[in-house]
Parts: C-alpha cells; sequence; structure tokens
C-alpha cells in the first residue's frame, strides 16, 4: 500500500474536479491531486460532442471536448498531478481517501482538504419501475451517448426517447444524424425537462416528435427490445389505459433525471439534501465536514457546464483558504430556504465571515414553469429586494447576487428566504 | 455420435446442477444440457432467493420432506462449494386482524417436519429484533434455520464442481427429442447433434413437461406462475434483518420482505398463473400488489431506493407437488419436473433423491478415488476490505483496475469469471458471477466496458455482444453503418 499526503485531493477530473483545482493552484496550494476514475479528464464531456458549451464562460461557442480541453490544458500548464484509471473507495471524515488503479495499487492519502467532485448518474429504468420485459436495447442516453461516441457503436435504428432532458434531446438529434428513425421523445410533464434551446435544435429542426404528457407504459420484447407502450397521462401523471398504443422500436432511452453521485460522501458522514441529492453546504461549498468541500453535479445537477465551473472556483479557491487556514465562521449561521415555487437554492447556509463573501450568487431552480416571474428575497421573513425575470423553467438554472448590504447585515439574520411567484400585476 | 454418456441432464438450473453435482463424484460420464447461453437462466435466476426452513411445506408431500433436509445440507455445502448464504432466520409475522391462528398451525407442520428451533415470538421480541416491522404486529412464528441464498451461484458453483469431477456442461444446446428403443432411453437430439446415453434426467424446469412428452408422458403439466419483484440499492438507511413473511393463504406465501445475501432488499413476488411460459414481463398491477403488500409489513418502506424491477416464473405442476420418479414406461429416463417454492432450498435433497431413484433403475455407483468437494472462493471484491483489497493488489495489477463502480468489481474478476469453467459468455452471464452492473445504476457506466471486456476475451465483435438470450444484442451497426445503409436505399 502506497502512503501519500497532499494538501489538497479532488475526487472526480471533469469540468468541477479541473476548475477546483485550477482555482485552488492559482491560489497559492500547488500541492494538489485530482483522481479520475475514467481513462481520460474531462468527464461526460469528451461524449458529448455537440456545440453549444461555454457561451457564458469564455463567450464562444464550444463542444465538450473542447471545453474540457482549456482545463485540461490549465491543469497541465500548472503541473498538478492528476491519477487517472483510479478508483476511490472510501473518503473518511478526517480526510482520508482510499484510491486504487492498476499501476501502483492501493493507495492512501492524506489531505488536509477534499474537493468532491464525483458528477452524477442517470436514472435508469428499474428506478422508474417501467412494467414489461427487461429485453436488451433499453439503456439511458448517457451509455448511448458514450457507444455512439466514443466507442463507435449505434445501439439501434428504431428509437423512443423517454424523457426530455438536455442528454435525451441531444441524443434524439444524435441518432437521427446517424441515420435512426427517432419515432417520438415522451414527457411525462407538460413541460419539457431540457433547456428550450436543445427543445429547438434538436427536435423542432429534425421533426422529431415531442409527446407532452405521454409515458411509456409497457416495455415489450424478450430479446431484444420489440416495441414500447406509450400513454397519455391525466392532470395527475396518471397513465389514461384507453389512450394506449404501441410504437415498434428496437431502443428505448431514457432521459428521466440525473441523480448527484453521493455515495463517498456519504461514507465521510456528508449530510445530504433531501431536494438537491447533493451535501448541504455553506457560500464556500463546504460540507457539514469541515474542508470537505463540493462542487458541480454532485453537489447539485446543473443545466450548463458554465455554472459548474463557476461554483467549482469558489469550492477551489474557499479548499485554498482552508488549507492556508484563511477563514473563520460566523457565530450564527444564516440558513437559506426554499420558499413558494423554489425546488432549492445553493448554497443552503451561509456562515462564513465578511469579507469572504465577495460573490455570493445564490443558484436556485423553479419547482413549475411560469413566465415573467419575480425572485423575491426576504430575510426573516422581511422582504429584501426582487428580480424580474421573462421566465422560469425547471430545465433551467437561475441565479441571483445577495446584496453586500444584506452580507453585512447577515450576523443578525437567522433565515432567507426565496420565492420565484408570477409578477405583480401581470 | 461416438461418446456414450452413463447419464445426460436436461437443463442446467439448480435442480439439474444439483443432480450434476451429485452424480460427478461418481465414476460416471455425465453431460449437462442447456438450451440458453448459461446456467440459471430460467426460474433460478428470478425467486425470492429463500432457503426456506421447511415448515410451510406439506408433510406428506415430498416437498415436505426434501425442503427440510436440504436446507439442514446447505450449510455444509455452501461452505464447501463458497456459495453466498446466510442464515438469518424467517418470520411469519401476523398483524392485528389476521387469522393468528395459522401461525401455530405453521408451527405445528414445522414440528411434524422436523424444522428446528422454531419460536413463537411476541410483540416485544418483534420490535426489538425487527425495528421497522408494522405496529400493528401481533406475534411471529420465527424460524432461525431459515436463509438467503444467491441461487444462480448456487448453480453455477455446482455445475463448476461437476466439471472439475469430469462432468461435461454444453450451453447453447436445446434437446429436440429423447431416443428410445425397446423401451429403454438411447440419448437425445439436439440443435448441436445427438448424444448417447443410458439415463436422461429430465430437469427442464418450464419445459419439463415437453420433454416428458418425448417420450410419451402426459402427466406432467407444468403451468408458469410469474412472480413479481422490486429490488432495492443496498438497504443501508433501512433495516430489515430476517426474511419476513406475512400469514400465507391457502394459495400463496404472500409478499415477501427480505435482504439478499449481498443486502439488497428485495420485496415479492406476486402469484399468478400465466399462459405463456416466456411471459417474463412485469405489470402495473402485479407491481402495486407487491408494494401494497410490502407495506402492510414495513408501512415506512417507499420505492425510492429501487433499482430493478423483475418477474420470474415458478414450474408449478399441477398436483402442486416436486415430480421426481422414473418413467413407468421407459427405462433410464427420470423425472424432475414441478421443482417451485421450495425448491431451491430442496435442491441438494433433490439431488440426493434423484441419485437414489437413478440407482434403483440399475445406475451403477461406484464413488471416485479423488472426489474433488470444494470449489475455489471467487474473489469477491465488493464484499472485502480495504485491507484485504490492498492485499489482492499487490498479487495481481489487474484487481486494481475497477470496471463496475456501484459493486466495486475489478477487471479480473471480470476476466476470470469469462475464462473460468463453464464461464460466462452474456452480459447477463457476467452480472451474475460477480455482480458487474448489479448496482444502482445498473450498467450505465460500466456495461460499455463489459461489453468491451467480453468482446475482446471471446474473440468477437461487440455487436456480437449478447445480454442473455436470443437475440438479445446490445449494440446493431457500427458508427456511420446504418447512414451508409439509408444512403445505399436511396440511391
Amino acid at each position: 500500500m502506497l502512503n501519500l499526503k497532499k494538501d489538497l485531493v479532488v475526487i472526480g477530473g471533469g469540468p468541477a474536479g479541473l476548475a477546483a483545482a485550477k482555482s485552488a493552484y492559482d491560489d497559492g496550494i500547488k500541492d494538489v491531486m485530482i483522481i479520475e476514475r475514467d481513462m481520460e479528464l474531462g468527464g461526460i464531456l469528451p461524449q458529448c460532442i455537440h456545440n453549444g458549451f461555454g457561451l457564458h464562460y469564455f463567450n464562444e461557442e464550444l463542444t465538450g471536448p473542447e471545453y474540457a480541453q482549456r482545463f485540461i490544458n490549465d491543469v497541465e500548464e500548472r503541473n498538478i498531478e492528476v491519477k487517472l484509471d483510479t478508483m476511490v473507495l472510501d473518503v473518511t471524515k478526517d480526510k482520508k481517501v482510499y484510491a486504487m488503479n492498476k499501476e501502483e495499487g492501493f493507495l492512501e492519502i492524506e489531505a488536509k482538504a477534499v474537493v468532491l467532485a464525483m458528477g452524477c448518474r442517470e436514472r435508469t429504468a428499474g428506478a422508474i419501475g417501467i412494467p414489461g420485459t427487461r429485453p436488451a436495447g433499453v439503456i439511458t442516453a448517457g451509455t448511448a451517448q458514450r457507444y455512439t461516441n466514443i466507442e463507435g457503436f449505434v445501439p439501434g435504428d428504431e428509437v423512443v426517447i423517454l424523457g426530455s432532458g438536455d442528454i435525451g434531446l441531444i441524443m434524439a438529434r444524435r441518432m437521427k444524424l446517424e441515420g435512426a428513425d427517432v419515432k417520438a421523445v415522451c414527457e411525462l410533464l407538460p413541460y419539457t425537462g431540457g433547456l428550450t434551446r436543445n427543445v429547438v435544435q434538436c427536435l423542432e429542426d429534425y421533426d422529431i416528435p415531442l409527446m407532452l404528457n405521454h409515458t411509456v407504459t409497457a416495455i415489450k420484447g424478450e430479446g431484444r427490445l420489440e416495441a414500447v407502450e406509450i400513454s397519455e397521462v391525466d392532470e395527475n401523471l396518471k397513465p389514461i389505459p384507453e389512450t394506449a398504443k404501441t410504437i415498434k422500436a428496437d431502443t428505448l432511452l431514457l432521459s428521466v433525471g440525473l441523480i448527484p453521485e453521493n455515495e463517498l460522501s456519504k461514507k465521510a458522514d456528508v449530510v445530504l439534501d433531501d431536494r438537491t441529492g447533493g451535501p448541504i453546504v455553506n457560500e464556500g461549498r463546504e460540507t457539514n465536514i469541515e474542508g470537505i468541500f463540493a462542487c458541480g453535479n454532485v453537489l447539485h445537477v446543473h443545466d450548463l457546464v458554465d455554472w459548474v465551473t463557476e461554483e467549482s472556483q469558489i469550492a477551489g479557491s474557499y479548499a485554498a483558504k482552508y488549507i492556508k487556514d484563511n477563514f473563520t465562521k460566523t457565530e450564527k449561521c444564516a440558513e437559506v430556504k426554499s420558499g413558494e415555487n423554489v425546488a432549492y437554492v445553493i448554497p443552503q447556509k451561509i456562515e462564513l465571515e465578511a469579507g469572504d463573501r465577495n460573490r455570493i450568487p445564490l443558484y436556485m431552480r423553479v419547482s413549475t414553469p411560469l413566465t415573467a416571474v419575480d425572485i423575491n428575497l426576504y430575510a426573516d421573513g422581511e422582504k429584501l429586494y426582487s428580480f424580474s425575470e421573462p421566465f422560469a423553467k425547471p430545465g433551467e438554472m437561475l441565479s441571483v447576487p445577495l446584496a453586500q448590504k444584506t452580507l453585512d447585515d447577515l450576523g443578525n439574520v437567522d433565515e432567507i428566504k426565496v420565492d420565484i411567484i408570477e409578477k405583480e400585476g401581470e | 455420435m461416438s461418446k456414450k454418456y452413463d447419464v445426460i441432464i436436461i437443463g442446467a438450473g439448480i435442480s439439474g446442477c444439483a443432480v450434476a453435482w451429485k452424480l460427478a463424484r461418481y465414476n460416471l460420464d455425465i453431460l449437462l444440457l442447456e438450451k440458453e447461453a448459461d446456467v440459471a437462466t430460467g426460474t433460478t435466476k428470478a425467486n425470492t432467493a429463500i432457503m426456506h426452513a421447511g415448515y410451510n411445506a406439506d408433510p406428506d408431500k415430498l416437498k415436505g420432506r426434501l425442503n427440510v433436509k436440504g436446507n439442514e445440507e446447505i450449510r455444509e455445502v455452501s461452505k464447501k462449494l463458497n456459495i453466498p448464504y446466510e442464515e438469518i432466520g424467517s418470520l411469519v409475522v401476523g398483524l392485528e386482524g389476521d387469522d393468528l391462528t395459522v401461525i401455530d398451525e405453521l408451527y405445528q407442520k414445522g414440528l411434524k417436519n422436523n424444522v428446528k428451533n422454531m419460536e413463537i415470538v411476541d410483540r416485544d421480541w418483534l420490535f426489538e429484533n425487527e425495528p421497522n416491522i408494522s405496529r400493528d404486529a401481533v406475534k411471529a412464528l420465527w424460524a432461525p434455520t431459515a436463509g438467503v441464498i444467491t441461487p444462480w451461484e448456487a448453480a453455477l458453483a455446482m455445475a463448476q464442481n461437476a466439471v472439475a469431477n469430469g462432468a461435461e456442461v454444453k450451453l447453447e444446446t436445446e434437446v429436440k427429442d429423447i431416443m428410445t428403443k425397446d423401451g429403454k432411453v438411447e440419448g437425445v437430439k439436439t440443435n448441436q447433434g445427438n448424444f448417447a446415453a443410458d439415463y436422461v434426467v429430465n430437469a427442464a424446469g418450464l419445459y419439463a413437461d415437453e420433454v416428458a412428452k418425448m417420450v410419451g408422458i402426459e402427466k406432467i403439466n407444468i403451468t408458469p406462475r410469474k412472480g413479481e419483484y422490486y429490488i432495492y440499492d443496498h438497504a443501508k438507511d433501512f433495516a430489515v434483518n430476517h426474511v419476513v413473511f406475512p400469514v400465507p393463504t391457502p394459495i400463496s406465501k404472500g409478499i415477501v420482505v427480505t435482504p439478499t445475501v449481498e443486502n439488497n432488499l428485495l420485496i415479492g413476488p406476486t402469484s399468478q398463473n400465466v399462459e405463456s411460459k416466456t411471459d417474463l414481463a412485469t405489470t402495473k398491477e402485479g407491481l402495486k400488489e407487491v408494494y401494497e403488500g410490502a407495506k402492510k409489513l414495513y408501512p415506512e418502506l417507499d420505492l425510492r431506493n429501487t433499482i430493478r424491477v423483475f418477474a420470474g416464473l415458478r414450474a408449478a405442476d399441477e398436483t402442486e407437488d416436486f415430480v421426481i420418479e422414473a418413467a413407468e414406461n421407459v427405462k433410464g429416463f427420470v423425472n424432475v419436473a414441478g421443482i417451485q417454492s421450495p425448491g431451491l432450498a430442496s435442491s441438494t435433497a433433490i439431488a440426493g433423491y434423484t441419485r437414489d431413484i437413478l440407482a434403483d433403475e440399475g445406475l451403477n455407483l461406484s464413488e471416485k478415488k479423488n472426489v474433488i468437494e470444494t470449489r475455489e472462493e471467487p474473489v469477491r471484491f465488493y464484499e472485502m476490505t480495504n485491507q484485504e483489497r490492498a492485499k489482492m493488489v499487490d498479487q495481481n495489477k489487474d484487481y486494481g483496475q475497477i470496471i463496475c463502480r456501484c459493486e466495486t468489481v475489478s477487471y479480473k474478476e471480470i476476466v476470470d469469471a469469462i475464462n473460468s469453467p463453464v464461464g460466462a459468455r452474456t452480459v447477463n452471464a457476467v452480472k451474475r458471477r460477480t455482480r458487474a452492473g448489479a448496482g444502482r445504476c445498473q450498467g450505465g457506466f460500466c456495461g460499455p466496458r463489459v461489453v468491451d471486456i467480453l468482446a475482446q476475451e471471446l474473440g468477437i465483435d461487440p455487436t456480437e455482444v449478447k445480454q442473455e438470450e436470443g437475440n438479445s444484442q446490445i449494440l446493431e451497426y457500427k458508427i456511420k453503418e446504418l447512414l451508409g445503409s439509408k444512403v445505399m436505399d436511396n440511391a
């Protein structure tokens, strides 16, 4: 067993881990190690060969591999240590990281701080319990994307997609471009789960039918998938039996949600938020365990990688501050609560001393879609101020800054609450 | 058709594998035939995975006699063959409003069947030992000798031990007819050619009636009886400590809540006769029944951490008993049919009983000199401590590469599963042997890697790699191939 000591260990070499490592390095922590379980850096980005990445962060339109490469270059320029094809098996609350790879065998790494950046996984057919058989050809959209864009195989040629998350929409177009007959994208809810631009560019531009208020009610086929039964759902999202119809298909792709991958976090006694599925963090993205930080999709599922980068820079910088013993906590912690029509807000608490709070955007998602909204902030029930947005959709994250004045007053505030409601008078 | 076998066993489910294992210790040439690409792909792969204590089986039936014997034997057999088995005990829990006299009747039946160490326990005992159980629980029958086992691993272990002792296993070999001459078995006709033998054992599970008909036996009639299930992720947050049954009804043992050996929570099964022997579809109604049934015992249970739904088919004979007997009309033909619950718990006893019938029929049983009694324990990374894993990696670096991250399965384990005797040829066969893909992401991440390793080790193209049976290829085309064919079509 190899015993190592590191200032900072970053678990996960996707966009979150890369940005966190880079920021910590630039803030003075040179002894950084990134541990990545895959054979290359970049996380899910190398298989996202479509464009649309970096519009906010770089003011450019990049593909996934291009976006990843910029940060891979940054990490290489800084000679940050990277362990590829290395699986972290365990993290303890006293920041010991246990990992394994083919070359070095078993590693025990004692870290001063840890950044959790393990990303998320896709919800599966089993998790949503679709009735029917269990043939080949029923896979998650992300797995199909890996087969197509990395491994070089097309799963099948008659495709139905369940769920309108971004990967589902992207894969609808990808399969179409490969010559497959993409018969429908079914979405249980009355609105799509993905970005508006993906609905337009991936479905509408390719005449792929989007069936809102529809779900797959049976999977048919013994060896390979033969058909799916789809049904319309009522206002309570229950399938209406009379509407059931069978569509011939050899492939069913699932894009029915992403789940932050926090099995390691739990081993370190990190407390999770039921709403996000990720750790509860303060504004420095520090979890309840001192010196263990979290960012990217392990913290909450993001819509755009640009926000992952922004958030991970915060986590990396605060991890650097922590290692340099450069931040302290306030005596009183202000809880950030999700009010009306808010699915969640990140961070869930504000507890660091003033001076460290030069930028604290609140990231949030709305519960149900609305047009013309006010995002209202309250401190201990008293309305602080509002931001207006032309629309709010669950598929798209919102972010608002906290005013410095509010932050200065925080010593006296117990609770900050956010709600997102229809604009008054509209 | 050159070699002549002493015994051909049709069907490599738990019963066929157990018979092969039992007979392989004698000086016999044994051939085990399976129509699918792996052992244990029928009823054996989809059931409640319980070693029943034996109080439920009717003492007057074969089931009642063989259950307790099988339950007692498994302790030693599981150790020798390294089969994952945990003797966690079972509870039949009576709730307020249930007919509680049934619990006492089961206790009496258990005594008749010679089930050891049973106790009737009260609600205080239950709340202490089964903390999440319904507050309506009144009392329960506790049978500490019941356990949970990994059924496909049990079948595989027996098949592998049989091979180690000289038996042959042929997969993807479907019996089409039985050859007889002058009222005596001569062999079998299969899709892979004919095989001669003096004795044929029919352990064809759901298809045992069809095989029996090949020699003119009409009295076996197998009805597929479907059971639907939910399986949960590793149950860390919700403790279930025993195999927990409700009070049974005359037709079913009811919806069971149990941990598996690997500590996943399992709930099910329903019990419904179906038409087709291939109808493995779960249904909305069935899954609802399972969940509602489980919630009666565990009201706090929700479906949030379920990772898969599945259905299995019990091979129920119309006698509702095991049918293990020599054919009256054809010498050398023995049926091992109607092996429904408690078939798994009875498997070793079924094998012993079958051996005795074969001996009565004239099969000469002389034990080999150097019988291999044990099966080497496969490396199971998922159940090792980090220290143990570190030691393994020091010995062989291929253990250092983790392929399945949910279940911590290494590259070496997968390669070994493919290359060991009765090796894995399909993605599901790898899953059964190693647990790669059996976790919460259900192969989302390791699937492509497992396909790749299978293709490499078997020397086939990834588009030929199957999930399980028939035409279950996972990948249909190489990139641009489909596009090419469409362009050609248009031209």
